[in-house]
């Protein structure tokens, strides 16, 4: 078994009375790409911002390289958290810049290159998300939905960072560029070495990109195995939701 | 038990204030040392010149001017009764230079461009885009807040300066056109009161607004929470919090500067 790049346990984040994540245990193998399956609402997104330090959990630990994040130093933690490059879910591009320096805009932060440079990067990121040269001018807000998604692809491994975040990487986009977008994701993840959670409601998807999928229901992992199973396991809850049944255990009134 | 009830209501009340003193002022404290600490961003700190200073020009000029037309049409009236017309000069100046520049450009410059700063900061905050800042080895304080603060603390003295002479220029309009002044008499009486230390301190009111309308801006924007109606209570918010501010610190300097 190879080396644990993160690994969680007892993750708990309550907002007030509602129990968002009530106890999450989840490791995800250095070089794997791990992808998260769940209902809406169920927490998915607060977990990865957990990881990412944007929200504070009230309990449990989440160990990077074997460091516990929750209880190092600022700076230690920070660095740790530096490694990982996030696609948000709706994208999250900084409207004020054009879409080159959206995508520069890590490589720039850390004043690793010229503007000139990073532009060239950017642009040579942008056409592997399928996007030509001339969107690199644009400002986000003229881009269409699924351009803005590739854009925010293109960000979080333009400075090919070794853990990589995707929040829903595919919703929005057509079958095709699903797909196109599926691959370059495992490209990164098996070219650079690095290791991705991937949240998706997409099961062609989630079998593409995923090595191991694991189930978030109320609060808790409920199913870890590979990928390949999510649709032949017998584990009930996943079963009704990788195969959208309208009956078995998970109740919609749950998801609040 | 009513009397009770109004003491807990007075209490978390009085509670409540403290803790958001208390976030306020450490959030000024953050700002401010990440404008000392490298790195710095100089476009960002362009930009909030731009926003806060180049693109209230023309409000805050107008309004100078206005003002100083109306001081000195108001102040002929009363004088004449008491035959001090010539005082007229010396009232525009020293109103404008040591009370109403810095105050009417601080709330002018508050309505403009502190309410566009908690609108830009909270909707990326409602975007995820201060989130995303930080997943991008960029702290949003230095990024976007240390920059506004900055400006905000020059800009408006700048501004103020720029309020002055329009102040006056608009009491001189009225004074040698329409009142009947002398040219050179109402530029005498206008000089021959005027101390550096009344113009200095105006500017120093400027500075202390200025910081005061881009940290209320800041600080709202980057707090709000639950999309477009969270913005929009932040910027309310932002400039009713910085005009009191500004009322109520113009009192408190003018108490420090001015009184012997
Ligand atoms: N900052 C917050 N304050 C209060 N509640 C929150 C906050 N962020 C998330 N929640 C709540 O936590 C729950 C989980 O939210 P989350 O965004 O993680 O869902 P998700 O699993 O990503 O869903 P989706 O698939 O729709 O994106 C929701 O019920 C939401 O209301
Ligand atoms: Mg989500």
């Amino acid at each position: 078994m190879s080396k644990l790049k993160i690994r969680i346990r007892g993750l708990k984040k309550y907002f007030g009375p509602k129990k968002v994540l009530d106890g999450i245990d989840l490791d995800v193998e250095t070089g794997t790409g791990m992808v998260v399956i769940g209902g809406s609402g169920t927490g998915k997104s607060v977990l990865l911002k957990s990881i990412l330090g944007l929200i504070t959990p009230d309990e449990g630990s989440i160990e990077i390289d074997g460091i516990d994040v929750l209880k190092a130093p600022v700076r230690d933690a920070r660095a740790l958290r530096q490694q990982i490059g996030m696609l948000f879910q709706n994208g999250a591009l900084f409207d004020s810049l054009q879409v080159w320096e959206n995508v520069a805009f890590g490589l720039l932060a850390q004043k690793k290159v010229s503007r000139v440079k990073a532009r060239d990067v950017a642009v040579e990121v942008l056409a592997q998300v399928g996007l030509g040269a001339d969107v690199a001018r644009l400002s986000p807000s003229e881009l269409s939905g699924g351009m803005q998604k590739r854009v925010g692809l293109a960000r979080a491994i333009a400075a090919r960072p070794a853990i990589m975040f995707f929040d829903e990487p595919t919703t929005g986009l057509d079958p095709i560029m699903g797909a196109v977008i599926d691959e370059l994701i495992v490209d990164c993840v098996k070219k650079l070495g690095s290791t991705s959670i991937a949240i998706t409601h997409d099961m062609a998807s989630a079998q593409r990109i995923g090595d191991m999928a694991a189930m978030l229901y109320e609060g808790q992992i409920t199913w870890t195995g590979p990928a390949e199973e999510l649709l032949t396991t017998t584990d009930p809850v996943v079963d009704q939701f990788t195969h959208g049944r309208a009956h078995g255990p998970i109740k919609m009134a749950l998801r609040k | 038990m009513r009397l009770l009830d109004a003491v807990a209501w007075l209490g978390a009340f009085v509670l409540a204030m403290v803790e958001y003193v208390g976030e306020l002022a450490v959030f000024a404290l953050a700002g401010v040392s990440h404008l000392l600490l490298p790195p710095y961003f100089p476009r960002q700190i362009g930009r909030a010149f731009m926003e806060i200073g180049y693109f209230s020009l023309p409000v805050v000029a107008l309004t100078a001017l206005f003002t100083g037309m109306v001081l000195a049409l108001q102040s002929y009236t009363g004088f004449s009764r008491f035959g001090a017309e010539s005082a007229i000069a010396s009232v525009v100046v020293l109103s404008v230079t040591r009370e109403l520049g810095p105050v009417l450009a601080g709330l002018m410059v508050s309505g403009r461009a502190g309410a566009a700063m908690a609108a830009e900061l909270g909707t990326m905050r409602v975007t995820d885009q201060i989130d995303a800042l930080s997943t991008l080895s960029t702290d949003p304080m230095k990024y976007l807040v240390a920059p506004r603060l900055l400006a905000g603390t020059i800009a408006l003295p700048l501004l103020v300066l720029l309020a002055d002479i329009l102040g006056v220029m608009g009491g001189y309009l009225v004074g040698v056109y329409k009142l009947g002044f002398s040219s050179g008499g109402y530029l005498t009486s206008t000089f021959s009161n005027l101390e550096a230390q009344d113009v200095i301190s105006g500017l120093i009111k400027a500075a202390v607004f200025g910081f005061v309308i881009a940290l209320m801006g800041c600080f709202n924007g980057y707090r709000s929470r639950g999309g477009a109606q969270g913005v929009g209570a932040a910027t309310t918010s932002a400039v009713v919090s910085a005009s009191i501010l500004i009322l109520a610190l113009d009192y408190v300097l003018t108490q420090v500067l001015f009184v012997k």
